[in-house]
């Protein structure tokens, strides 16, 4: 049976906790970052009733402390190399307020964007020595080109691609694996005032299967669902005098 | 606004959903969107489900398992946990929920609101009866934490309430013990109703399930398979893997009609009695045949199907059953999945539970308009007299007449109801 040791940043998160639950019968450890203590608690007593033999701790951070982040992980890899760090955090700005409201535009681009980086450099830098684990990162099929009706959330979700793809080209040959996800819309808590908009959202469940799979196999960047890598093809590719005719 | 059907699929009226995502914020949710009606899977086939041009509060997003108790058998969890995940959780470590509908993509507060049933009811009873706590949430704010020997009124009225005295937001249930995954299971075709009473009441003692299929288009004889089963002691040889179909598109007319009927009964009865005897099955095919075919409810094509399932109390049954049974076929209208099974002497635990003891027979019929109408009125009028009352989680056109003669506790219930909470049914049936 593996032992394995699991960090999980934003762990309330739809997508997190979904992989999580694949997760934990295969942990003896589990480190839950979030900075909702009484959600954290929740998600941690679930894991604890699906995998009693998991050793679960929550922990709450301040998202944009980049010293209070390098100690956390620093703390947490002094017990034991990681195995697994999944960076789910993450929240869906009204795109139209933001705009206006530039207090929110900036909040949007530090918890979606810079946040996330803070996270990978702090887990790069004390999973490099161990020489093996996986870095799993969420990112966004919304980061792959800009569109007027979320480039708020596209534009900080691309600085996680660009940052992402860096580090794969530093960590190559260290034995750290690093996996940039790209969902496209998933039914989530972020995402449930979508329903019924017409907009079709992918169960989280299938979500975090592929993503769980992704990590195993040891995948660069997915797509998931796995039809979004050719319809962002095509996005990325559109002539911008088509492209800016088109209402997304 | 969304369009939402329930499972009969009849109708798809609006509905604006407003998911419940954390319990610890339940409350303002609440507060927003009354009057609104709690709603997991939709897998009730009528509108008690449904609460058209209102709120819905989905629950599925309250999936967390809270404590579970390995060594003596209790779970507590949210209440928009799914059966499914339940059993995959504690069946591998020799547990089981001691009670399951036909489904196990219900979640656990649908299963308690509705009271389901099982095929073992004459063993186990209801679900309702194996919740030791539940917490409602009022739309009010008020949290009402109950159980046996606490607040037993409101538990009560929540167990079988229908979702209208507040949303169960939590609840505890106790399990019991397997040896296996595996059951035991005998079918033994039948060829009368005498034959089927006989062989009910004679497996109760030995047999902790028992369930019968029943051919109600063959006009000769009353002909059926009577399945009886228990938890196997030891796990035989063979393997188990599931693999889901899907219906993936709605068909243009209903694939169950008057010409697919007779061929479809007489095949399954024949390929049962030519199969007949003991074998050992897993239980996810024995419990949930259908949930092998996902969207199994699209084949009744685009307008939808009637459930009605009644049951008869037993000084009545003989006679009310086979007048059931004769004026169904005799309508040509026809049922495939009809089913016919005793209940046991295990009082319920709700005030507005269905199961009582007695004879149960569920019929389906595909949405046909007046006629399909018109022979449940009459199915009605047999049932009244039997003294025996529908089950609403399977209804959507019964009248307030019949559903208050069923069910003598309404007006106990009444006081219990949350203000902020009504569904199509409850306009339907208790008048707001």
């Amino acid at each position: 049976m593996e032992q394995l040791r699991i960090i999980i940043i934003g762990a309330t998160s739809s997508i997190a906790k979904h992989c999580a639950r694949h997760w934990v019968c295969k942990a003896s450890n589990m480190l839950l970052v979030g900075r909702d203590e009484e959600r954290l608690a929740i998600t941690a007593e679930d894991l604890r009733a699906r995998g009693p033999q998991a050793d679960i701790r929550t922990i709450t951070v301040d998202f944009l402390d980049g010293d209070g982040i390098d100690s956390l992980v620093a703390n947490y890899s002094s017990d034991g190399a990681i195995d697994i760090a999944l960076v789910a955090h993450g929240h869906l700005p009204d795109q139209v307020a933001a705009q206006s409201t530039l207090t929110d535009c900036k909040n949007a681009l530090m918890v979606n964007g810079v946040s996330p980086a803070i996270f990978m450099e702090a887990l790069s830098k004390h999973m490099e020595p161990a020489g093996k684990g996986s870095l799993a990162i969420i990112g966004s099929v919304a980061g792959d080109r800009g569109r007027k009706s979320n480039y708020i959330y596209g534009s900080s979700k691309s600085l996680v691609d660009r940052y992402a793809q860096g580090l794969q080209h530093r960590l190559a040959g260290s034995g750290v694996h690093v996996c940039l996800i790209k969902p496209g819309p998933t039914l989530t808590a972020m995402t449930s005032h979508l329903l019924g908009t017409g907009m079709k959202l992918a169960p989280v469940e299938d979500v975090a299967i592929s993503i769980v799979r992704a990590i195993e196999e040891r995948k660069a960047v997915i797509y998931t669902p796995g039809k979004w890598r050719l319809i962002m093809l095509i996005i990325k590719h559109l002539p911008r005098f088509i492209f800016n005719k088109l209402d997304i | 606004m969304v369009t939402i059907s329930s499972w009969g699929r009849l109708e798809q009226p609006e509905h604006e959903l407003r998911p419940l995502q954390h319990r610890s914020s339940l409350a303002s949710t609440l507060r927003d969107g009354a009057p609104g009606l709690p709603f997991g899977m939709g897998r009730s086939y009528g509108d008690v489900c449904l609460n058209p041009e209102g709120t819905l509060w989905t629950t599925r997003s309250l999936d967390n398992f809270i404590r579970f108790d390995q060594a003596n058998g209790i779970i507590e969890c949210e209440a928009g946990v799914l059966l499914k995940d339940i059993q995959e959780l504690i069946v591998p470590l020799g547990w089981m929920l001691p009670v399951t509908p036909g489904t196990q993509f219900v979640t656990v507060g649908g299963a308690i609101a509705n009271d389901v049933h099982g095929k073992n009811h004459h063993e186990y009873g209801s679900f309702g009866n194996h919740v030791e706590r539940l917490l409602l949430c009022r739309t009010d704010g008020e949290e009402i934490e109950c159980g046996p020997g606490m607040h037993d009124d409101w538990y009560a009225a929540t167990v079988g309430g229908m979702g209208l005295t507040g949303v169960i937001s939590r609840a505890t249930i106790s399990l019991r013990r397997i040896e296996t995954p595996w059951m035991t299971v005998e079918s033994i075709p039948f060829y009368s109703l005498e034959e089927f009473y006989k062989l009910a009441d004679r497996s109760e003692s030995d047999w902790e399930y028992t369930v019968s299929w029943i051919d109600c288009v063959a006009k000769n004889d009353r002909r059926g398979i009577f399945f009886r089963a228990n938890h196997s002691l030891a796990i035989p040889t063979q393997d188990y893997s599931t693999s889901r179909r899907n219906l993936v598109f709605t068909p243009p007319i209903s694939l169950v009609n008057r010409l697919s009927l007779k061929p479809f009964n007489w095949a399954y009865f024949h390929s049962h009695r030519l199969r007949s005897g003991e074998k050992e099955m897993h239980y996810q095919p024995f419990f949930y045949p259908l949930d092998q075919i996902q969207n199994w409810n699209r084949m009744y094509g685009p307008r939808g199907f009637y459930q009605y399932q009644c049951v008869i109390p037993t000084e009545n049954r003989e006679a009310a059953i086979a007048a059931l049974l004769d004026e169904t076929t005799n309508s040509n209208s026809g049922s495939f999945l009809a089913v016919l099974k005793t209940f046991g002497e295990k009082p319920s635990s709700g005030l507005l539970s269905f199961p009582q003891a007695g004879a149960t027979l569920a019929l389906d019929f595909p949405n046909r308009g007046k006629a399909t109408l018109d022979l449940m009125q009459r199915l009605d009028v047999i049932v009244g007299q039997a003294g025996g009352r529908l089950y609403a989680a399977k209804d959507a056109r019964m009248t307030a007449g019949l559903y208050a003669a069923g069910y003598p506790n309404l007006d106990q219930f009444q006081p219990f109801r949350d203000p902020g909470i009504s569904s199509a049914l409850s306009r339907r049936l208790l008048g707001s």
